[in-house]
């Protein structure tokens, strides 16, 4: 049953007082004030089972597993939620005296140089708030590099792989930075002849994934940031899939000049229904005076904020960033160590070369042998045979009770489903999982239908997109006001939607 | 094995079942050389019992709200938060989903977001809002850029009077890019409509107006706005969502644009972030919008339900033609916000705000009857006032702290012409004897 | 796939008709299939002038977007509005109510890459090369 928008369920008059009376006589309201403020009036026992029986309409880590590939669905500890709730943490303000918050400067501080070491590079900022922003503050240092050497000028131009995410060239483009996208091979790898053949001295940067979105571990790495070196240009790297190699390999060994992480994968924070994330961002020695302000830094046994930055490229957050996140990712680090750490890269590889071991030869593959934290498999038999496409079978997946892998991302493969189990799940979770993608192989063959039409089990079925895009309604209207478009779209939500559709 | 949920046994089979000797044999991609390097150096593991003391300790070298009454603000406040807020919020169907992309198994999540949206249209007045940015800093960055794609000017006039946290955020966003911000000066605390008018022209993509101002004061935005649109450019507002409960709302003067740090929406301060970046405007810029958009639609029964929406502006489809780079939105925090809204609902948010109100006039009062001590500007204000102090504003804070109060903000960091001024607010939360005990403390 | 023979098309999915000195354009029945249901077009205005290799708009459909290249130069004389309020006209009809811009050529002499239906037919076979 669809649950009423919390609009329909005001019910004018009801009232929930949390506030003491005034204790200070009222003063004189020297301003025009307010007329009428249309806000819901609900009870808090209605709101609760309202937001409740909302929480049971979504699929979540902490309900059902999640392979959402690119995403590192992995569990989430609870310990991080207790120490980010305790008052010493939740309750102080940013603008605090220094002397106040030595305990937040010390998380801050031992963020930065434990990410450091793990990027094996020479310091790190946990200013950015996310993946994209930490991209856009990386290429703010590398502009802000290419110009204290009198190249700004001319560096205009960013390489970035057709297999990179999305947010690699717009944060690019948000910099006022040109884009040229070389080819990947079909492992997903740079082609290094069109690498070269896109370098010259125009090139600021190269940015590259490793592993890459294809779950394959760059194998010409070195020869490829050394190309990059020769032409004067630096190498980012999208560290979406830390999860691969944390403790197997120092991006910064591999020749990378600055790359950021997605704690909110890597490091257990809470995806949170699409944030908030945190995206720090470590690099080289080279571009250290270019992080952004304030950097906090250790004077004797004192911990403080240092905003004598000249080179730097500025703030990106009104504060010092997402810290509550931050705080989370150390406390998840610290549970770890450095043991830790790499047996969260082992497991997580273990998962995936299973599930692809357990799923080859039913679906093509685009891992040769074998893969890093995910798998890529492809639908193109199924649909050529059965007229089943990816998008299909990712619908069909909550009936069994687990959540779709990525589809159709990387574009690089057809029909591509992208699963990333994370080193979280039991063996006996895994298994189901591999049985449900087996069993919904043989529902292709049998019974097409039954997937063209999934979800079945769900609290609704395919959505027409196409009509939520004409009929634009962004914001519930009482039904008098409503004015949003009543046109007789034809219902078409089952066609097929095209590629490049990203989950 | 930490958090990992494989036994030797099942790593044994699962082995087999690959075809591989060991895990070792997974990682033969990686040249031997770069493996041999990665050994990590940042301690051993501890257990949860540990790492809760090592934190616990860490947090108590902190000084929180719990043990000093807090009279910071200057753009994260200390409001009450209820306590429904974190008991929903906290419940992990939401905090461990991922961004509803498979729109079939996240209803929850969207219908939240759309009831967020909607909210923020009702607080502000605005025509539409998205699923939320980052945070208020950002989302004036944002605000920017969305201006210029609607006009397709790129001069921008920002009074001083506008919070320096965001201009400082708004200047990194823009470096390097052809754009001119130009800043306004204030007189007696709101920004210099004279200055402001006498610089706008045809090639003004938007003017900003904090409202209120950082200094608290309440700006002529009426005045503003039509100075503004006479001239082609949008108004862009950057509100306090607390302070709607009692002011006109940004809709009501024709703001183009509004955008805010929700923070203050029940979110609990955590130094500074997470909180997370209102943005709300004309519909008719909706293609133009940055971020995540949730709207409604039907499946093929024809039942009603939410997805994303309008994608094609985002930068997982366009890439480097995106209206930006934004991934992920707050939504977290969104849904903090939304709870907060509908537990307070109009009355609750009225009297919120004016109590804030009616506390932060007690305490200029009583302050400014201190000896040495004087309110610095005479406009109209919210629940924030600028002081004149004495001595230094660290000075001053001190002494508070010994009182175990937290003291004001330091104008005189940001504004050179403001040294010794402190920036006090109050939120509904400081209590008479508080407030009498700042007076007497300074 | 409908490829009317009359029409001349771009290796870029738009077709063209000519006559006289005025060309209609619009995207060709395979282009409107592959993108899927249409929910927005953008058409530049009366007056605006438009070349080969510059988009002149854009179409998108809930996953893809498209620029709109024109494969003439000269000046935009009318504007299918219609398709910009009804974008599922595009889908419907993509050859006849589905036209998005007028055009008056610059030159009347036509640009050698376009193709003829059978070219365009062949063209589209062989996956695009």
């Amino acid at each position: 049953m669809l649950e009423p928008l919390l609009f329909e369920l005001s019910d004018p008059g009801q009232y929930n007082d949390y506030l003491p009376a005034l204790d200070v006589p009222e003063a004189k309201l020297d301003m025009p004030a307010r007329a009428a403020l249309p806000l819901p009036e609900v009870d808090e026992h209605t709101l609760v089972r309202h937001y409740t029986r909302l929480s049971h309409k979504n699929f979540s880590i902490d309900t059902e597993f999640y392979p959402l590939g690119s995403c590192t669905m992995k569990y989430n500890p609870k310990i991080n939620e207790v120490v980010a709730s305790m008052p010493g943490f939740a309750l102080a303000h940013p603008l605090q005296d220094e002397s106040t918050v030595q305990g937040w400067l010390e998380v801050l501080y031992e963020a930065q140089r434990i990410l450091a070491e793990v990027a094996g590079l020479d310091a790190a900022t946990v200013q950015p708030l996310a993946g994209a922003q930490g991209e856009f503050c990386g290429l703010l240092m590398i502009r802000a590099y290419h110009e204290s050497r009198g190249e700004g000028k001319a560096r205009t131009r960013i390489v970035v792989p057709d297999s990179a995410h999305g947010t690699n060239p717009a944060s690019a483009a948000r910099c006022g930075f040109t884009v040229t996208q070389v080819a990947s091979d079909e492992h997903g790898c740079v082609d290094m002849a069109h690498m070269r053949e896109a370098m010259g001295p125009d090139v600021a940067a190269v940015m590259i994934t490793n592993p890459n979105t294809l779950g394959v571990f760059e194998k010409d790495i070195e020869k490829l940031t050394a190309l990059a070196h020769e032409h004067g240009a630096l190498v980012y790297m999208d560290g979406a899939n830390m999860n691969a190699i944390l403790g197997q390999v120092k991006p910064g060994d591999t020749g990378v000049d600055v790359m950021h992480f997605n704690v909110h994968k890597t490091f257990s924070t809470p995806h949170g229904g699409g944030g908030p994330g945190a995206g720090p961002v470590a690099v080289r020695k080279i571009l250290e005076p270019f992080l952004p302000t304030p950097y906090v830094v250790k004077q004797g046994d004192r911990f403080t904020f240092d905003y004598d930055r000249p080179q730097s490229v500025g703030a990106l957050h009104g504060y010092w960033g997402n810290s509550g996140i931050v705080l989370r990712a150390l406390t998840y680090i610290l549970r770890h160590g450095s043991s830790g750490l790499q047996e969260i890269s082992e497991n997580a590889v273990l998962a995936a070369n299973y599930i692809l071991a357990r799923l080859r030869g039913v679906y093509a593959t685009a891992n040769e042998n074998i893969c890093k934290h995910e798998c890529v498999l492809s639908a193109s038999e199924l649909r050529a045979k059965y007229g089943v496409s990816a998008w299909d079978i990712a619908k069909r997946l909550p009936d069994y009770g687990f959540h779709a892998p990525t589809v159709y991302f990387p574009t690089i493969v057809k029909e591509s489903l992208m699963i990333e189990p994370t080193e979280t799940e039991t063996k006996v979770t895994l298994d189901a999982f591999c049985d449900a993608m087996l069993k919904i192989a043989e529902e292709a063959a049998s019974d097409p239908d039954l997937l063209h039409h999934a979800p079945h089990t769900m609290p609704v079925g395919r959505l027409d997109e196409a009509n939520a895009a004409r009929c634009l309604n962004l914001c519930w209207a009482a039904p008098e006001n409503d004015s949003s478009c009543q046109n007789g779209t034809p219902h078409d939500a089952h066609r097929e939607v095209p590629q490049a559709s990203t989950y | 094995m930490t958090y990992t949920a494989l036994t030797e046994h099942d790593k044994a089979e699962m082995l087999r079942t690959i075809g591989v000797a060991s895990i070792d044999d997974l990682f033969a991609d990686i040249p031997a050389a770069l493996r041999q390097h990665a050994k990590l150096d940042i301690g051993a593991p501890l257990s949860e019992l540990e790492v809760r003391r090592k934190m616990n300790s860490l947090a108590a070298r902190n000084v929180n709200f719990d043990q000093a009454a807090s009279f910071l603000g200057a753009g994260m406040y200390d409001h009450y938060i209820p306590a429904v807020v974190p008991a929903i919020a906290s419940r992990g169907e939401f905090a461990t989903a991922y961004t509803p992309y498979q729109a079939e198994t996240s209803q929850g999540t969207l219908q939240v977001i759309y009831e967020f949206q909607t909210l923020l249209c009702q607080l502000t007045g605005m025509e539409m809002a998205n699923a939320s940015l980052y945070d208020g800093a950002t989302a004036l960055a944002e605000a920017l850029f969305m201006a210029m794609a609607v006009t397709k000017r790129s001069r921008f006039l920002v009074p001083r009077a506008v919070s320096p946290f965001y201009r400082r955020v708004v200047n990194t966003y823009m470096q390097g890019l052809p754009v001119a911000i130009e800043e306004i000066p204030f007189a007696d605390g709101i920004t210099d409509a004279e200055q402001l008018t006498s610089r706008l022209s045809k090639d003004v993509a938007a003017v900003v107006v904090q409202q209120p101002n950082f200094f608290g004061c309440l700006e002529d935005v009426q005045a503003i706005g039509e100075a503004a649109h006479a001239q082609g450019a949008l108004l862009i507002s950057v509100f306090n969502p607390v302070s709607l409960g009692l002011l006109p709302p940004p809709g009501s003067y024709e703001a183009d644009i509004a955008v805010a740090e929700g923070q203050s929406l029940g979110i609990a301060a955590q130094f500074g972030g997470p909180g997370v970046g209102l943005f709300c405007c004309r519909k008719k810029f909706a293609r133009f919008a940055p971020g995540r958009l949730v709207g409604t639609t039907t499946d093929e029964q024809g039942r009603e339900g939410f997805t994303l929406t309008l994608q094609t502006r985002e930068q997982h489809i366009r890439r480097e033609k995106a209206t930006s780079n934004i991934c992920t939105n707050q939504a977290l925090c969104a849904l903090m916000a939304s709870i907060y809204l509908s537990a307070m609902g109009p009355q609750g948010l009225k009297n919120c705000a004016e109590q804030s109100y009616h506390k932060a006039h007690y305490a200029a009062k009583a302050v400014a009857k201190s000896k040495g001590y004087e309110l610095a500007f005479k406009a109209p204000f919210f629940h924030e006032f600028a002081v004149r102090v004495p001595s230094s504003v660290a000075e001053v804070n001190q002494r508070l702290l010994e009182k175990s109060i937290i003291g004001g903000y330091d104008l005189g960091r940001d504004y050179p012409e403001l040294e010794n001024v402190m920036l006090l607010c109050c939120t509904e939360k400081r209590t008479r004897e508080e407030i009498d005990l700042l007076a007497n403390a300074l | 796939m409908n490829v009317p023979a009359d029409l001349k098309y771009s290796s870029s999915d738009e077709w063209i008709r000519v006559e006289g000195d005025v060309a209609t354009i619009g995207i060709t029945d395979y282009a409107q299939h592959e993108l899927g249901e249409v929910v927005y077009v953008e058409l530049p205005e009366v007056g605006a002038t438009v070349s080969p290799d510059v988009s002149f708009g854009v179409v998108e459909s809930v996953k893809a977007v498209s620029e709109l290249l024109s494969p003439v130069a000269g000046e935009v004389i009318a504007v299918n509005t219609p398709v910009s309020d009804e974008p599922a006209i595009i889908n419907d009809a993509p050859y006849t109510d589905g036209w998005m811009i007028r055009v008056k050529l610059s030159d009347t002499n036509l640009p050698s890459d376009l193709m003829d239906a059978a070219a365009y037919t062949a063209y589209r076979a062989d996956g695009g090369h």
